[in-house]
């Protein structure tokens, strides 16, 4: 059975700082850009010609798998220089993580606009909706990969980095040696957790499209919604297999493999009662060639690379760095005047395109945030009246767990965003069509945080607290109110935070749809967002996504947090 | 026997080692001025937060010295000294890497090539006797096999000082007597071609075991205190009358030797970090001794306590009167002896009167006396004891709180953050 830990990274205190302001209006400052850059996109984009044949699958498949492979690449990498430089120069540190914080938080989806139209402005239509599509892929990727690699450096055991240091291991041994075999679980955790992130994202970038601007990309996205569109329910079908089949190969060829070969990574020197295993790896590791490939390829190529990289007896050895220094050095209050600069003039032409607005915009921004606020409640509370009891009994009963999740987890896999072409199909028609499918939408992206967070929480209850509250025989609601609500409290708000998130995001392909030839629209932040990118209303575009992105950071920060603090002091079972 | 030709390997003079400034400062250790010689067997010896490990770390470069200096060989160490090693407590073995590897690694990073430190490798291995677990992960090995892969990745860089860090604490009894032996036996015989051992360690016993030198250190703060020569003859016995004599010597310098107290500043009257319960449960354990009186010794072996653990339970008994140190041994004083034979209220009674001359406590007490609602928020006690305690603050507000939650002397509600006194009425 495998774990599930969804935790968000928050930050100690919940008050807002001067640095988080600063960071907004440099959010501001590169939305305003992108707006700017839009002012020259093509007013018509012509979109793909997508075969609904099944033999064009394949192609498709490996479209889209390549963008995220692309995406997660530059990830990665973004990470790995990110983090690193973030936990080794606490100058750095100052600057990068507040930043972090605020990027975790942000709706990413609502920047797909901006960046698309941004691009087209600059680049060959089809290359730009490539590179938006993987920019975005990106930043809904590489943050939780970078937090978890930062917070990894900064966890290493002091004895172990004393150790590096007494014998003398150099940068990059110390590297490859202790830094990133310590930060691999994780690595790993939060690349699976982008994965499937990602494929929400890419599915939302690849069907993009409004009035004119058609932005799809030929890929499985693309397929589903143009299948759902023509009403040809074979197509959809084979899309939808396809799309698991993706899924379900990856999980079996690359992450659970990479599960089973990181446990020898794990700290604890205990061995695990159940080892991640992978019928894969098995294969792979007693395989002929592969142990070849090790011994004359592998092996003298990374001693080649340690030749290069590494530089024996380098005489100074740095003592590791003890407790967080405080005091800043020139460089930083450099870099940090430069970027403040920078933002307040960004932001400062921002207001200047915001006032051209009319008036009579700013109530409508209002009531387009409050209708998508109260369909994200709706979800919200609607996950959590059935992932609640559903969760509670799979974390408690290991016989209902063994028989449910792997089901779960394969519902759970499917992009949510790749199957709204289909919901389409059945809520349209509906007396308040569009504004259930949104909901619904929302609903299918973010249940499965908090199932999969209720599930953890239930399960990590201990048997002698459940077995007490059995033998005082108290009632159920009594058993409720007393153990189960309050032990799942810190898992619920892990869970609906992330939730929430996804939810934001969703509004803005779940609001305006283009559907069997109509467009079909409801009132919410994230038509509106769409309606400006399609009308080329910048400055309402520019209005929109800012009040988005304000709007969640702040419910975030004041909502969340403070629930999230509570639930760790109070409510945290040991 | 000892192959002393007395050449100094290592100087220390006027080290000082704080972190923070101001009343947030917290001196780690402090005035240390101390030389290695060659051909020494040294053991830094102290309680718990006396900055033995510290001034570990100061000597091998892996920290810092907020001033003084220290001279390897005559020279002014720069970063990490290069002819250090350390054995470490907790072995800092990677767990990704085999037996082998562990081992490789060190000799890797001075640029030894491939054939020739798998050779070395394997030939330390097999000198510390884990011939066989070469391929192994150190998650499969026991602790004490662990630490023999430590003893191993140390040797393999041909240390000429060996620092062991507490290296026998995380071990089994059995297989920490076997490796202490073995190291021995290593050290004796020249096997390794280290110049110097200095060990860290708060077993009394282990030092007098193995040092040609035992330096004792206190801390608040971390300071030297005395120091003795070992002259027993190796291998030593721990049966030995003159063996037991040394310890007795160790013992009474460790646990006798306190900053001098006067009346008055909180400062100098810090609330040791005991817990009442255990210490109702020390002296009984001395009232039921002949002449009510335990030795140090026999006592932390008797009630299996570290003397980490043991030192503050005694340092509490002798702030609140129940019991007398005199040359490493406890008697009960009269009051002890009172308190052993009362019933569980009158020693309520009897705990309370005695912490109340705590000012720590004192002034707790009264404060909640003098509030119109005999309330006040911890906050504010901890803001006023940060200027005084620093650091400590907390964990001295913390002590008080509890000693006087036993003594019911105040209650304190965790939910709101209040102290306040019980309405005694309703008893």
């Amino acid at each position: 059975m495998r774990r599930f830990r969804f935790s968000p990274a928050l930050p100690k205190t919940p008050a807002f700082t001067l640095g988080d302001g600063l960071i907004m209006l440099g959010i501001a400052a590169v939305l305003f850009v992108g707006t700017r850059l839009a002012f020259h996109a093509p007013a018509v984009v012509r979109g793909p010609e997508i075969s609904l044949s099944p033999f064009a699958l394949p192609w498709y498949a490996l479209l889209s798998v390549g963008r995220m492979a692309v995406a997660y690449f530059l990830s990665m990498l973004f990470s790995l220089f990110y983090g690193y430089a973030a936990a080794r120069n606490r100058g750095a540190r100052l600057v990068l993580m507040p930043l972090l914080d605020i990027l975790q938080s942000v709706p990413i989806l609502s920047f797909l606009p901006v960046v698309l139209l941004g691009l087209a402005a600059i680049m060959p239509q089809s290359v730009a909706a490539e590179v938006a599509a993987i920019v975005l892929i990106f930043t809904s990727q590489a943050w939780n990969i970078t937090f978890s690699f930062y917070q990894s450096m900064t966890t290493i055991p002091m004895e172990l980095r004393e150790a590096a240091a007494i014998f003398r291991l150099d940068p990059w041994a110390r590297f490859k040696v202790l830094e990133l075999p310590f930060a691999a679980i994780g690595l790993l955790w939060n690349s699976m957790m982008s994965w499937s992130g990602g494929w929400f994202f890419l599915m939302a970038a690849e069907i993009f499209h409004v009035g004119s601007r058609d932005f799809r990309l030929p890929g499985l996205g693309t397929y589903l919604q143009s299948a759902a569109n023509a009403g040809d329910l074979r197509a959809v079908m084979a899309g939808l297999v396809t799309l698991i089949l993706v899924i379900v190969m990856l999980d079996q060829f690359v992450w659970r493999p990479l599960t089973a070969w990181t446990d020898k990574f794990k700290v604890e020197m205990t061995e695990g009662d159940e080892p991640p295993h992978s019928w894969f790896a098995a294969v792979l590791s007693r395989s002929w060639l592969v142990e070849q490939f090790g011994r004359r390829v592998w092996t003298p190529f990374s001693e080649w690379i340690d030749a290069r990289l590494q530089h024996p007896l380098s005489g100074h050895i740095e003592p590791p760095e003890r407790l967080p220094e405080r005091g800043r050095s020139p460089f930083v209050i450099i870099v940090a005047v430069v970027f403040a600069l920078l933002a307040l003039y960004g932001a400062y032409r921002a207001i200047e395109l915001l006032i051209t607005l009319p008036h009579e915009i700013w109530p409508r921004l209002g009531l387009g945030l409050g209708a998508t606020l109260l369909r994200v409640i709706a979800s919200l509370i609607i996950a959590l009246l059935w992932t609640v009891p559903l969760g509670v009994a799979i974390g408690t009963s290991r016989k209902l767990a063994n028989f449910l999740q792997p089901m779960v987890q394969v519902i759970a896999a499917i992009p949510a965003t790749a199957l709204f072409p289909i919901v389409l199909i059945a809520l349209l028609r509906l007396p308040g069509g569009l504004n259930i499918a949104a909901i619904v939408l929302m609903l299918m992206g973010t249940q499965w945080y908090l199932l999969f967070n209720v599930i953890a929480g239930a399960s990590a209850i201990p048997q002698d607290l459940r077995l007490t509250t059995e033998l005082l025989q108290l009632s159920r609601v009594d058993r409720w109110r007393t153990l189960i609500l309050p032990a799942l409290f810190p898992y619920i708000v892990t869970g609906a935070i992330t939730a929430g998130g996804g939810a934001w995001n969703a509004s803005i392909v779940a609001e305006h749809v283009e559907f069997g030839g109509q467009t079909v629209s409801t009132i919410g932040i994230g038509s509106l967002i769409a309606n400006a990118t399609g009308e080329g209303q910048y400055a309402l575009l520019l209005a929109g996504t800012l009040a988005m992105v304000l709007a969640v950071v702040l419910i975030n920060r004041l909502f969340w947090q403070r629930l999230y603090h509570i639930a760790e002091e109070r409510y945290r079972l040991e | 026997m000892t192959p002393a030709n007395g050449e100094v390997l290592l100087e220390l003079n006027d080290v000082v080692k704080s972190y923070g400034t101001g009343a947030k400062q917290f001196v780690a250790v402090s005035d240390i001025n101390l030389k290695l010689s060659q051909g020494e067997f040294t053991c830094l010896l102290g309680p718990s937060g006396c900055g033995k490990s510290t001034l570990l770390r100061i000597i091998t470069g892996l920290n810092r010295a907020t001033s003084g200096t220290v001279l390897y060989r005559g020279q002014q160490i720069k970063g990490v000294n290069p002819h250090a090693t350390i054995v470490f407590q907790t072995f800092a073995l990677y767990p990704w890497l085999t037996v082998q590897h562990n081992v490789e690694i060190a000799l890797k990073a001075r640029g030894v090539a491939p054939a020739a430190r798998v050779e070395r490798a394997l030939k330390l291995i097999d000198t510390v006797g884990l011939d066989g677990f070469e391929s192994a992960y150190p998650r499969e090995l026991s602790g004490g096999m662990r630490q023999k892969v430590g003893f191993a990745r140390a040797m393999a860089v041909e240390p000429e000082l060996f620092c062991l860090d507490e290296p026998f604490s995380a071990l089994d009894v059995l297989s920490a007597e076997a490796l202490r032996g073995e190291l021995m036996e290593l050290w004796m015989n020249r096997a390794i071609p280290t110049k110097a051992i200095l060990m860290v360690t708060h077993n009394i016993e282990e030092a007098v075991l193995m040092a040609d030198r035992i330096i004792v250190m206190s801390k608040d703060p971390g300071r030297i205190v005395t120091e003795f020569r070992v002259n027993l003859h190796h291998p030593r016995q721990r049966k030995d009358t003159a063996f037991q004599a040394e310890v007795d010597k160790v013992y009474a310098a460790v646990a006798g030797k306190k900053a001098p107290v006067t009346e008055g500043e909180f400062a100098q009257r810090k609330l040791p970090h005991a817990r009442l319960n255990a210490l109702t449960g020390l002296v009984e354990k001395i009232a039921g001794e002949e002449d009510r009186r335990a030795d140090l010794p026999d006592l932390s072996a008797a009630l299996n306590f570290e003397l980490d653990d043991l030192l503050p339970l005694v340092e509490a008994g002798e702030m609140l009167g129940f019991i007398a140190v005199e040359d490493g041994s406890l008697a009960l004083t009269p009051l002890g002896h009172t308190y052993a034979e009362a019933s569980i209220l009158a020693r309520k009674e009897l705990i309370a009167g005695r912490i109340l001359r705590q000012p720590l406590i004192s002034w707790i007490y009264d404060t909640l006396q003098r509030d119109d609602t005999r309330s006040t928020a911890r906050s504010y006690f901890f803001d006023q004891l940060k200027g005084e305690f620093g650091d400590r603050a907390e964990e001295q507000l913390d002590m008080a709180i509890r000693w006087g939650r036993h003594a019911e002397l105040f209650a304190y509600n965790d939910d709101n953050g209040e102290l306040y006194l019980e309405d005694h009425n309703h008893h």
